[in-house]
């Protein structure tokens, strides 16, 4: 009877003290992120270096308005891709570059006129939802389809649409294929799990084309296929397809089929419930797209400062209260576009001509130019 | 071909066994060619053997462009942690340089053959071409401070004490300092990335699961049925759950769960569920290793007067953990391995570093140099400590009974 006492007390105080142990372990965070609140507090403007974990946004000490505890923490936080070419990635020294990251600057650009004050927070396609519900991040920004259910079901509000994209199918130029309707019998690779198998399948039941499907667990893999002759086309965004045909062996011996299985608008995405959140990121899009049509760049916006045309006066705030009613500066759009850029510059900058994908802006022109690219007015 | 056999006998006067005269020829015949099938399927190796060395060597030295590995080197090692504060991963080096330093003089044998492992890997990466001026600076002190602990440990009184506090001390304090917590300006986690975040990673799991396995084992075996079988459900759901379930349920469920406002970062919660994860099969190590003990040892504990907590701390444990060394490793190098795993979940460990390395334009298409260079860091990680725990066990005589 004394021996089993004693264990037990013994194993009652082993158990005691691991319980101290994890309390331990998680306190030291909560103290570090206590100390981090506090100074974030006093020091609002500051490139956010206090903060300590990452993105405690959903704290929203003095009010619920996402603006406030932005402008409080002093940085955006931007869900991103880290693993996607052209769009989003982690360049040589560390930075975060990439057409979605650049919409994440145009944002942060806005509020603070520092467009270096985000921290991006790279999301798997799993989580970016989670992540944006709880407030880990303030945007979503990773080439994210605007869809019903995620714009119903899943709570989220979907701002413009940056970039249109649409499934495409890669062949051999010496196949002689033209239309999925040559596809007829052809062994098709395909990523498995994502949303681009099961769009084949219906755009080809729907055609009534008979084809071999072959799944494959990554892209990599599907690429070595496709490149070894095991496949003859493979399937995925057009963007992801022209980005890896600059990849391949010879570039030149291999073209995207003019058609599109699917539609696949990609654009920055909030939580619902805060409109002038929604506002705000929604605006900012607009700004750089705007500024196309206007034909304002970061490199002449200075000369439109004196401008008599009313559009561009009040798009650049120097007239007009249109940054206030949103919480902004006037002078926001300005901010944007200096720092940043309009949407050609973003949209060259990373794919275009002088990058290694050269993709055509097809849809993704300004309605002026034949594109989808429309901003309502800036009034 | 037996001439030489019965030529220096006369000195002694036990006959040594023929020494294997085959020659070059004979042992080819015996081992390889010794009948019609196996001939066969030796020049078949042979084939394959060759088109796979020369597969691997032109791509190796010919056509591989291991630029992507020089000019992502601190992605790769540190992740995006600041460039400013780097000199706080390399303190944290020099603390761990030292350590090995100390152990080395003190214990000599497995210490000081890791510690010779870690000088030349730190030296190789001071001679190679595209480290910067400073960092080469920087691996110079690591070796320096090394030598300088192998020597000076000898003179230091109760350096064994020292030592060990030192061990136990260094991984506190390396989380302090590369975080900084308001002392030194605060380095965000989401910028820990590369190998430094697999190795926090691994070791937190390690070294936290082990005293978690070695409670959760002792309450299995238990009399107290709340303890017990609190215990048992722990052991076996977490077991019943896959690894990368677990993080899914640390990264996705746990923001859910937590009220608004309360957030804990997502490092932290990766790093608990990969130690409530290890605990549970260290647990089952441990108790392996205890009824491997044979009730005599407890009786034998009794009989001399030593309590129950007594008897467990002095004779049994200690018994039991050498008995379950070669397990707990296998363990610990699978724990490590499985790191990789919470590149899924959104952070950037040495596995996430290089999909996104591999992801940067300038370096599309070179997925194979990337992959294969995390492969090679993996493997000279893992196969240390496979080494250190073989010497370790040599040492401890486990498997001599």
């Amino acid at each position: 009877m004394q021996k089993k006492n004693s264990l037990s007390i013994f194993l009652a105080s082993l158990f005691l003290l691991f319980g101290l142990l994890l309390a331990g372990c998680t306190s030291e965070e909560a103290g570090s992120d206590d100390s981090g609140e506090t100074e974030e507090e006093s020091s609002t403007d500051d490139g956010g270096s206090e903060e300590t974990s990452s993105g405690d946004e959903g704290s929203s000490s003095d009010s619920d308005s996402t603006l406030a505890t932005v402008q409080d923490r002093g940085n955006l936080v931007l869900g991103g891709n880290s693993q996607l070419p052209g769009f989003g990635y982690v360049n040589s020294d560390g930075e975060y570059e990439g057409f979605d990251i650049d919409f994440g600057k145009a944002i942060a650009a806005a509020i603070f006129d520092d467009p270096e004050a985000i921290e991006v927070r790279p999301l798997s396609a799993q989580e970016r939802f989670t992540a944006l519900q709880t407030g880990e991040v303030d945007v979503l920004i990773r080439n994210t389809t605007w869809t019903t259910t995620r714009d119903t079901e899943l709570g989220t509000n979907f701002a413009p649409t940056t970039f249109y994209d649409g499934q495409g199918i890669m062949v051999r130029r010496d196949s002689g294929i033209e239309a999925l309707e040559d596809l007829a019998g052809a062994r098709i690779g395909v990523e498995t799990g994502t949303t681009t198998e099961l769009n084949l399948a219906d755009q080809f039941r729907k055609l009534g084309i008979e084809y071999e499907q072959v799944v494959f667990d990554d892209s990599d893999a599907l690429v070595a296929a496709y490149e070894a002759g095991t496949v003859d086309a493979w399937t995925t965004d057009k963007s992801g397809l022209v980005s890896r045909q600059a990849t391949l062996s010879e570039p030149d011996q291999h073209k995207i089929l003019n058609e599109a299985l699917s539609k696949e608008p990609l654009g920055p995405t909030v939580r619902q419930g805060d409109d002038q959140w929604f506002n705000i990121v929604k605006w900012v899009t607009f700004a750089t797209i705007e500024a196309e049509e206007l034909g304002i760049t970061s490199e002449n916006i200075d000369d439109f400062m004196d401008s008599e045309d009313p559009v561009v006066r009040r798009f650049l705030g120097v007239e007009g209260e249109l940054g206030s009613m949103m919480g902004l500066p006037n002078d926001f759009a300005y901010r944007v576009i200096k720092h940043v850029g309009n949407y050609e510059e973003i949209y060259n900058r990373h794919l275009g001509p002088n990058t290694v994908f050269d993709l055509e802006r097809g849809l993704n022109e300004n309605w002026t130019n034949g594109g989808l690219l429309y901003s309502p007015p800036f009034r | 071909m037996n001439t030489n056999l019965n030529t220096d006998q006369s000195l002694e006067k036990t006959i040594e066994p023929p020494k294997s005269s085959l020659g070059v020829f004979g042992w080819l015949k015996k081992n390889l060619f010794s009948n019609w099938y196996n001939s066969i399927l030796t020049i078949i190796s042979v084939i394959a053997l060759f088109y796979i060395v020369k597969g691997v060597f032109s791509f190796v030295f010919i056509s591989a462009q291991w630029s992507v590995i020089s000019e992502n080197y601190r992605l790769f090692m540190v992740g995006q942690y600041t460039k400013a504060e780097i000199w706080r991963v390399w303190s944290c080096l020099g603390v761990v340089s030292l350590l090995f330093g100390l152990s080395a003089g003190i214990w000599k044998g497995t210490a000081r053959h890791m510690s010779v492992l870690l000088s030349v890997i730190l030296l190789i990466h001071m001679l190679v071409p595209f480290t910067s001026g400073t960092a080469k600076m920087w691996l110079g002190i690591n070796i320096g401070i090394v030598v300088f602990g192998y020597f000076l440990a000898p003179f230091i009184p109760k350096n064994k004490i020292i030592t060990i506090a030192g061990w136990f001390l260094s991984f506190p304090f390396t989380i302090f300092l590369l975080n900084g917590f308001g002392v030194f300006s605060t380095v965000k986690t989401n910028v820990w990335g590369g190998l430094l975040l697999t190795l926090l990673i691994s070791v937190v799991a390690i070294v936290v699961s082990f005293p978690i396995g070695i409670l959760l084992a002792l309450g299995r075996t238990s009399n107290l049925p709340i303890v017990k079988y609190f215990c048992i459900a722990y052991i076996e759901i977490i077991r019943g759950v896959p690894l990368i379930t677990v993080f899914f349920m640390a990264q996705l469920m746990i923001p859910l769960f937590l009220p608004e406002g309360l957030e804990i970062n997502n490092v932290l919660r990766v790093m608990i569920g990969a130690t409530l994860f290890t605990a549970a099969y260290m647990a089952e190590n441990v108790r392996g290793g205890l009824q491997s003990i044979p009730s005599g040892q407890f009786e034998a504990a009794k009989a001399i007067g030593l309590n129950g907590p007594q008897a467990m701390t002095f004779i049994i444990m200690p018994q039991a953990l050498r008995a379950i060394i070669p397990a707990i490793v296998g363990q610990s190098i699978s724990m490590f391995k499985d790191t990789s795993l919470v590149a899924i979940v959104g952070l950037i460990d040495l596995l996430g570093i290089a999909q996104t390395v591999i992801s940067n334009p300038d370096f599309l298409g070179r997925q194979m140099e990337v992959y294969m260079y995390i492969a090679l860091l993996y493997w000279v990680i893992a196969y240390s400590m496979s080494y250190a725990s073989r010497r370790m066990e040599k040492s401890l005589g486990v498997g001599e009974r």
